[in-house]
């Protein structure tokens, strides 16, 4: 079964059995604005959590993306590296950052789900 | 966030256009409007972009001792300026740095009209008015709107409600009068490297006429974010980025503006400093600089040279829509400052490939 979890950072993460996908919130590639430019975590690369393992460049201005949950990055999304704007279009599903394994996957269900998120957001 | 913020004529007309308004030189301003920077940008360079620049300060200066009052404080030949003509122009600190950098217009024997960056504005107007002589006045416009209408049909929209205006070439300055708005001035100026024209208007009918240059169906609103881009595209400087007063003219590539019968007498404020740095050099110079990859370097990020030593700073750097890449400008030291060298920009830590190029990175388009 698949279940989306939300970061106060604006992340989404997508649980599907041991594989999670993260990427960035509706929410925050609109604040963002138009990106130009993505830099993705390698593959292998085991990350903390809230450790910044992508950037994202809009025409303005550079932001930071970290890793919802500790974990080991198992594929980057190359797909939004030739086309950046694909986020924009696309924020929560081909626009997608990384998969990861989680080292500890009860800290998934610690995050936001989708109503607590848009309250976060509303609250903003 | 912007509730003691000053607010322009076309506040109302600015949030209702959509435009996400952020904190600029204690105005709130639009950043960009519903169809954000890459469109706004694109649709500028394309047909005619609608800026609201009514944060920049406006200003008359008037009276037998104005051009020799300005002449004093600036490298410019404001005495042979002639009447309906516009010059860009600098305030210089006695070290010959640079306080500002503004438009002024001779609108009479005794009358200039001025223009300046709106974070500069308030020290400005100070300097000049603490440097004028008794029957010479600096008189602010703070009650008039100020809107750049920039791109290839800017002039066609304009002629339709100022068919005046089409004779105009660049920088020359006129007033109209417009049916239910009243007096407006217009420079065939700007600082996107399209043409256009800056045009002031009185703030009480600027919404209405705004709207109606909105309404034609080449104009589209602007906001600063692609003002900024625009201008970075142009290899303009930007004032608190790109100069300041620990930049000089010479070392900003801005020597254009040092008049040249001002350079017979050296009578500038820093005329001594200037005057060296153009027989010998400055130990920098401002570049245009193209990163190789995708990735843009924004201002602060230092240059470096192959042996890893610093050789220079970013001053400003993002993504140029029209080019679809990456560019900045900095400074960078004169051994380095040639066209093609190569340079490494750090950015997060990682060297990212990089050239000094020649700017404008798109070509100016002034109606010349």
């Amino acid at each position: 079964m698949t279940e989306t979890r939300f970061t106060k950072d604006h992340e989404w993460v997508r649980l599907e059995g041991d594989v999670a996908t993260v990427g960035i919130t509706h929410h925050a590639q609109e604040a963002l604005g138009d990106l130009v430019f993505v830099d993705l975590p390698e593959p292998g690369r085991d990350v903390a959590a809230e450790e910044t393992c992508a950037v994202v460049e809009s025409v303005k201005a550079a932001s930071d993306v970290y890793a919802p949950l500790a974990g080991h990055v198992t594929e980057a999304n190359s797909a939004i590296v030739d086309d950046p704007a694909l986020v924009n279009r696309a924020p929560e599903g081909e626009g997608w950052f990384f998969k990861m394994t989680l080292s500890d996957k009860a800290a998934f269900g610690a995050l936001m789900d989708a109503d607590a998120y848009a309250k976060f957001v509303e609250a903003a | 966030m912007t509730d003691d913020l000053k607010t322009t004529p076309l506040d109302a007309l600015n949030r209702s256009l959509g435009g996400r308004m952020v904190a600029f030189a204690g105005y709130a301003m639009p950043v960009q409007y519903a169809a954000g920077i890459m469109a706004e940008h694109l649709h500028c360079r394309a047909e005619a972009g609608l800026f609201d620049v009514s944060h920049m300060g406006q200003a008359t200066l008037s009276g037998p001792g104005a051009v020799a009052a300005l002449e004093a404080l600036t490298p410019t030949d404001v005495a042979g300026l002639k009447p309906g003509r516009q010059r860009y122009s600098l305030l210089l600190t006695p070290q010959g740095t640079i306080l500002d950098d503004f438009m002024v217009a001779r609108m009479g024997d005794e009358e200039l009209f001025l223009v300046v960056n709106a974070g500069c504005k308030e020290a400005d107007f100070a300097h000049i008015a603490a440097h004028l002589p008794a029957g010479t006045t600096l008189s602010r416009h703070e009650d008039r709107a100020l809107v750049a209408l920039q791109g290839p049909q800017a002039a066609a929209v304009f002629a339709r409600f100022a068919p005046g205006s089409a004779g105009m070439s660049f920088m020359d300055v006129r007033d109209f009068e417009i049916a239910g708005v009243g007096r407006v001035r217009a420079s065939r100026s700007g600082y996107t490297g399209e043409d256009g024209f800056e045009i002031s208007i009185p703030g009480d009918t600027a919404e209405a006429f705004v709207r109606r240059l909105l309404a034609e169906a080449e104009v589209a609103p602007v906001g600063l974010g692609a003002r900024d881009s625009l201008r970075l595209e142009a290899g303009l400087p930007l004032y608190g980025n790109d100069i300041d007063t620990t930049t000089t003219p010479v070392a900003a590539g801005l020597t254009f503006a040092i008049n040249k019968r001002r350079k017979m007498a050296w009578d500038m404020p820093g005329g001594g400093v200037l005057r060296d740095q153009l027989d010998h050099g400055t130990p920098r110079r401002r570049v245009g600089i193209q990163p190789e990859g995708r990735a843009p370097a924004r201002a602060g990020a230092e240059i470096i040279d192959g042996a890893g030593q610093v050789i220079g700073v970013v001053t400003s750097g993002g993504f140029g829509p029209s080019v679809n890449a990456p560019i900045a400008m900095g400074y960078i030291d004169n051994a380095h400052a040639a066209d093609g060298t190569a340079v490494a920009l750090l950015v997060r830590g990682k060297p990212l490939p990089a050239r000094i190029v020649p700017m404008p990175f798109v070509s100016h388009r002034y109606a010349r």
